[in-house]
């Protein structure tokens, strides 16, 4: 038997040898978030958000176009993925523990691993094949097919999260079960639903690879879904392999951008996660 | 774990709940067509490349679009490197945040910790590759490189030029994606272990580091097991971050230090400007061969994780 001190020395060991590996994670974490402050809050103005991108060289310039575009983009993801993916979830929760609700949840689980780039090229063979263009449609098909797998399992979980009580008293009221699953059970577990729905869509946003051969880009403003359309994202991995310093400037500063739309996605995403559990415990 | 199931006592009786039922159901089953339609769409894409070669133009080492050869070996080797170096350092770094997350570290600082980890999920891939291929490789060419090659250059793997972008970047910058997604599975499967286990142990006298290593890790280990598998699989199908920094030479290197390429990084870069249904296809059947990669780790990952969470409930 080893001597109790080296005993407790191995536990501290440990113990610290654990604490280090916090900071080997963290500091990746803080030089990532600091240079792209550092370097992206240089090139941030006004006209950064509304002007339209300019060739290398000449000043000024800006994503506006691609800022609108992810917003349209992830917009038409929504459309297709949200009813999709949060019905898939409030089946899974209510019906979901036949073989069938079983197979369903294990297929959406394994789903939302496939790599997103195997995605966009589903999206590609559907739309852009069949338009022989590449189209913001495609670029949304792509977005919403990857929110589905992941929004249906975390809606699942959060409607599985709604007191059985509430389900039961709205049941004895008289109420059907279809009323009782909308108007109790769905609207009790709407605050975390929404969160659900907030971090798909700051997911979405941050997709780069699926878009490169669907929505592709466009140097000039684009509303129209069947025409080419530019993404932060692709915007920022276009800037940042080219090999002009002009260029770099703006990749740190788009990605600036992008950071501070998923984060307040985030950030949002909590808070009404907070919210919820408050109106829950108040129920 | 589960809560108890919904009552089913009024479904069926009333027409608003049958109706209700088969909607329910059908957007169940779109799940399902979803995927479906993933698989055939992907064939149908990859048809004309899986015609002319089948499958074995996974072992052929030449890729040239222009000459119309196509060989997936170089990608496959690059993504299994890549993915292999990230794992041996995100493992060890994940196991020791999951532990400091659910067992050893201050209980105050703990959601501080797991806040972090979630934000380092967050981060768009896109903005990993920007800052990989700004910091991590100018600092690999620098400095790590150089030092490795003088300390470690008789081993093949740490010979050749220090460019930067390679493996070894691709590597790193994986390990640091994929550490959340290990991390906080594995903390999920270490709270499902009972904790009459641990109790037993602190017991009889084990420190607190003897009680994880005899009694909770002994009991977690399929489920950390399924939660390296699941890093594995995001590691295999990571695009943009190492699409940026692996330097994109369809070349296989013994070296670590040399330029690469991976099935993800490969597909990104040539699809768009793909020439013909054959070069299109034989990107889908990389896509093909990666999706089935994904298929076969995440299931395994899911049923092991499942396996020590119901082990949990029976013994508790």
């Amino acid at each position: 038997m080893r001597s109790l001190a080296l005993r407790r020395t191995v536990n501290v060991a440990v113990t610290i040898l654990c604490g280090a590996m916090v900071l080997v994670a963290v500091i990746p974490l803080g030089s990532l978030l600091w240079l792209v402050v550092s370097h992206g809050a240089a090139g941030l103005n006004l006209s950064f958000f509304t002007s339209l991108p300019t060739p290398v060289g000449e000043p000024g310039g800006g994503v506006g176009n691609a800022i609108l575009g992810t917003a349209m983009l992830v917009g038409l993801a929504c459309l297709v993925g949200l009813p999709l993916g949060i019905g898939a979830g409030v089946f899974l929760a209510e019906r979901g523990d036949g073989p069938f609700g079983r197979a369903v949840r294990f297929t959406a689980e394994v789903f939302s691993g496939v790599p997103s780039i195997v995605i966009g090229i589903v999206a590609y063979g559907l739309v852009v094949v069949t338009m022989h263009r590449f189209s913001m449609l495609a670029g949304g098909l792509a977005l919403a097919l990857l929110m589905v797998p992941t929004l249906a399992r975390s809606t699942e979980e959060l409607v599985r999260l709604v007191p059985q009580s509430l389900r039961e008293a709205s049941l004895a009221l008289g109420v059907p079960a279809w009323k009782t699953s909308l108007r109790v059970v769905l609207r009790t577990a709407l605050g975390g639903v929404v969160t659900a729905v907030l971090l798909a869509i700051a997911r979405a946003a941050g997709e780069t690879a699926p878009l490169l051969f669907t929505s592709l880009n466009n140097q000039y403003w684009n509303v129209r879904p069947d025409q080419p359309t530019a993404s932060l994202t692709v915007q920022i991995f276009n800037y940042a392999i080219s090999p002009y310093e002009d260029w770099h400037q703006k990749a740190w500063s788009a990605a600036l951008v992008l950071l501070l739309l998923v984060g307040g996605l985030n950030l949002l995403a909590r808070f009404a996660l907070r919210r919820s559990a408050a109106g829950g415990g108040h129920a | 774990m589960a809560p108890p199931r919904p009552p089913r006592a009024a479904a069926g009786g009333h027409a608003g709940d049958r109706l209700f039922a088969a909607v329910l159901t059908a957007l169940g089953g779109a799940v399902l067509l979803v995927v479906g339609v993933v698989v055939l769409e992907l064939y149908r894409v990859a048809q004309p490349a899986l015609a002319k070669g089948g499958l074995r133009f996974l072992l052929d080492r030449d890729w040239d679009p222009v000459l119309g050869s196509f060989g997936a070996l170089p990608f496959v080797y690059g993504t299994l490197v890549t993915s292999g170096v990230a794992l041996l350092v995100a493992v060890p770094v994940s196991v020791g945040l999951a532990l400091f997350l659910s067992e050893m570290g201050p209980p105050r600082l703990r959601p501080i910790v797991s806040f972090l980890i979630e934000t380092l999920a967050a981060i768009p891939s896109v903005v990993y590759g920007l800052w990989g291929l700004f910091v991590v490789v100018p600092l690999l060419r620098d400095h790590v490189e150089p030092a490795l090659g003088r300390a470690l250059g008789f081993l093949p793997l740490f010979r050749g030029a220090p460019i930067g972008l390679g493996y070894l970047a691709a590597g790193l910058l994986l390990a640091i994606m994929i550490l959340p997604t290990i991390s906080s599975v594995t903390s999920e499967v270490l709270k499902t272990v009972p904790s009459s286990l641990r109790e037993g142990a602190l017991a009889l006298g084990a420190t607190r580091w003897e009680a994880i290593r005899l009694a909770v890790l002994p009991y977690a280990r399929p489920g950390i097991l399924g939660a390296v598998l699941l890093g594995l699989g995001r590691a295999l199908g990571e695009t943009m971050a190492v699409t940026m920094v692996i330097g994109n030479a369809p070349e296989i290197s013994a070296s670590l230090f040399a330029p690469g390429y991976s099935l993800p990084a490969v597909i990104a870069n040539e699809f768009a400007e793909a020439s013909g249904a054959l070069h299109l296809g034989a990107l889908a059947g990389l896509a093909l061969v990666l999706f089935g990669l994904a298929l076969v780790m995440n299931s395994a990952a899911r049923l092991l994780v499942r396996l020590v969470a119901r082990g949990g409930r029976a013994a508790a």
